[in-house]
């Protein structure tokens, strides 16, 4: 009885956005032949000390993607920060395929106009080029927003720097327990925030495709719930508390709908919940597991994992329902797949008989590709751009999120100073 | 809409009352009220119910010949079927609880860490389940049996091994 009371004087829910421990980036995999870039520190103009980095964030977020090689600043010849200023001789020399300048400067109390611009140094041309003004919070999304002109200016893809994760850390202390909270941070980690704290377990973030919105499951008071919550406002609106269980939730693309898994009708199957009336569809039915559904990019079809046969493996159906397709067959078990952003491609966890590992399961082929060697792998989202898979891992005994590129040459680690890490979900495009 | 923005301060307000308050049953209703469609039941409380656990375990390690003894249900790798000790166990507590009606039992599931956490959440639900079913066939009134599933959030054993993995996939029965 002695513990229910500690449980509940620390029942301690906050709602409001608290700053926390930034996770700290560690390439783990680099690889060879990234385009070779010069990315030249931005010049300051304004009194006081230069709020952000600029420069430096969009060279470790080119870095990061595994398509970049940024060359080092101390051997650049000269360090230009407009056009007039660029002698392509100077990066021709050190071999810079493509030159990033740019420039901050102080326009009043607060307030701060960044340019940038791209150049070609073969073709001796601009690329892109583009002006902001904005206040000093905002200096490193802008830094970001850049990566992304460079990663499309240069890939032809969008790029998925200028975006947030979400993701649960648990924290188990002799004198409080379990403490979850969820988080959400830039996709480089920076920039933390705490939007739940409760010694109860938080699981299974999901972004709305607007950004704005989470959905995920708490047991906050002993039962499991789905719940909603605007990241904006911290207002949360309870959309499933059925006896059983209330797992799995997944927006539909257009935000209306929620797929979820609930064993109020016997055992888990997949519903679908109109979210502004609280409606319920049910999808599947069938005595065996059926859960963790994902939509499709166009919401046509949901994949869901079933053991129906046996073992969990992925099936796939029409949202509006009728009869389920297995898709995976390569492996022990499959479970818990997602789309990328094309729909070609599904990311998720294979069993091939040692341990949990990260797999992308191509949909045209039927093929499915090992990317991670762990044995607890789990929990795979896609970047918005489909360039990159974040996931939760354990090493020592403690979860941490890793990244790997979709083609498994570059891989990443996110570490918390506190605690243990895991649940990782990836928002879409801010767009 | 404005219904929705209201809740979370609801749900603030009492849950900042159950710090200084001891009882967790009431701030569980009032929490239920706000909501739409919540299947209220709430009979012993998750904390007791961890409690029970806890001793449980510890009782195990020495012999004890009464199978009311035992609350913990073990199960095999990815299944919901009952062992015949496991049968033997739930058969007993259900002798009990039907000779003693107006008892509310709680059904608390588990899994081991390898798979997915909803899978897992979905496994725990289909032990806990399993026992319930069991349950009724012997008598027990449905409405006396709750189901909770913490999939493998709660494990009572840390281990990455065959050990470990077997203490963490079982069904709790809690009253």
């Amino acid at each position: 009885m002695k513990r229910l009371i500690l449980a509940v004087s620390m029942l301690a829910l906050s709602l409001s956005g608290v700053r926390a421990v930034a996770l700290t980036i560690e390439i783990t995999k680099g690889a060879d032949g990234g385009i070779p870039i010069a990315v030249v520190p931005f010049k300051w103009q304004g009194q006081t000390a230069l709020p952000v980095e600029v420069g430096d964030i969009i060279a470790a977020d080119l870095y990061r993607s595994g398509q970049f090689n940024p060359l080092p600043v101390d051997d650049f010849l000269s360090r230009p920060s407009d056009e007039s200023e660029v002698k392509y001789k100077d990066w021709r020399l050190i071999k810079a395929v493509n030159l990033v300048v740019g420039r901050v400067t102080q326009m009043g109390t607060d307030r701060y106009a960044v340019r940038f611009q791209l150049f070609d140094i073969f073709r001796e041309r601009q690329l892109a080029g583009f002006r902001w003004e904005v206040t000093g919070s905002d200096l490193r999304k802008i830094a970001h927003q850049i990566s992304d002109k460079v990663y499309e200016a240069l890939t032809g893809r969008p790029g998925a720097f200028d975006s947030r994760i979400a993701y649960v850390t648990l924290l188990r202390t002799a004198s409080k327990g379990s403490e979850y909270q969820l988080m959400v941070a830039d996709a480089d980690g920076y920039n933390p925030m705490q939007i739940l704290r409760s010694p109860d377990p938080i699981l299974s973030p999901a972004w709305a495709a607007d950004g704005a919105w989470l959905a995920y499951v708490s047991f906050e008071d002993g039962r499991s719930k789905i719940l909603v919550q605007n990241l904006h406002t911290g207002a949360r609106k309870k959309l499933a508390e059925f006896p059983g269980i209330n797992g799995a939730p997944a927006w539909s693309p257009d935000g209306k709908h929620m797929a979820m898994t609930l064993s109020r009708d016997g055992n888990p199957e997949i519903y679908v919940m109109h979210i502004a009336s609280g409606s319920l569809r049910r999808l599947t039915n069938h005595s065996s597991i059926d859960t963790e559904a994902a939509w499709s990019p166009d919401a046509r079809h949901l994949v869901f994992t079933s053991d129906r046969a046996g073992r969990p493996q992925i099936y796939r159906m029409s949202a509006a329902g009728g009869r389920a397709e297995r898709l995976t067959f390569e492996g022990k078990e499959n479970a818990r797949a997602s789309y990328d952003r094309t729909g070609k491609h599904l990311t998720l966890v294979t069993n091939q008989g040692n341990g949990d590992q990260i797999g992308v399961f191509s949909l045209s082929k039927g093929s499915l590709e090992i990317l991670t060697d762990g044995r607890f792998d789990e929990s795979p989202t896609f970047a918005p751009n489909g360039a990159m898979i974040l996931y939760a891992a354990q090493r020592g005994g403690s979860g941490l999120l890793s990244a790997v590129s979709a083609d498994g040459r570059v891989r990443q680690v996110l570490r918390s100073e506190s605690g243990t890490v895991r649940e990782p979900a990836w928002s879409s495009l801010n767009r | 809409m404005r219904k929705i923005l209201v809740w979370p301060v609801i749900a603030l307000m009492t849950l900042g009352l159950a710090g200084c308050a001891s009882d967790k049953k009431q701030t569980t209703a009032e929490i239920e009220d706000a909501s739409v469609g919540a299947g209220g039941v709430s009979a012993s409380g998750l904390g007791s119910g961890s409690d029970a656990s806890g001793q449980v375990i510890g009782s195990q390690a020495g012999t004890v010949d009464d199978p009311l003894s035992r609350r913990v249900i073990y199960f095999e790798y990815d299944s919901s079927v009952l062992t015949d000790e496991g049968r033997f166990i739930v058969e007993a507590h259900a002798a009990y609880l039907a000779s003693n009606p107006g008892m509310a039992v709680v059904l608390e599931g588990h899994a081991d860490e390898r798979g997915t956490r909803e899978y897992n959440l979905a496994l725990g639900e289909s032990r806990g389940a399993v026992i319930g079913e069991l349950f009724q066939g012997l008598g027990i009134d449905p409405s006396a049996i709750r189901v909770v599933s913490y999939g493998e959030e709660r494990s009572v054993a840390l281990g990455h091994d065959d050990n470990a993995w077997a203490m963490n996939r079982r069904v709790e029965i809690l009253y």
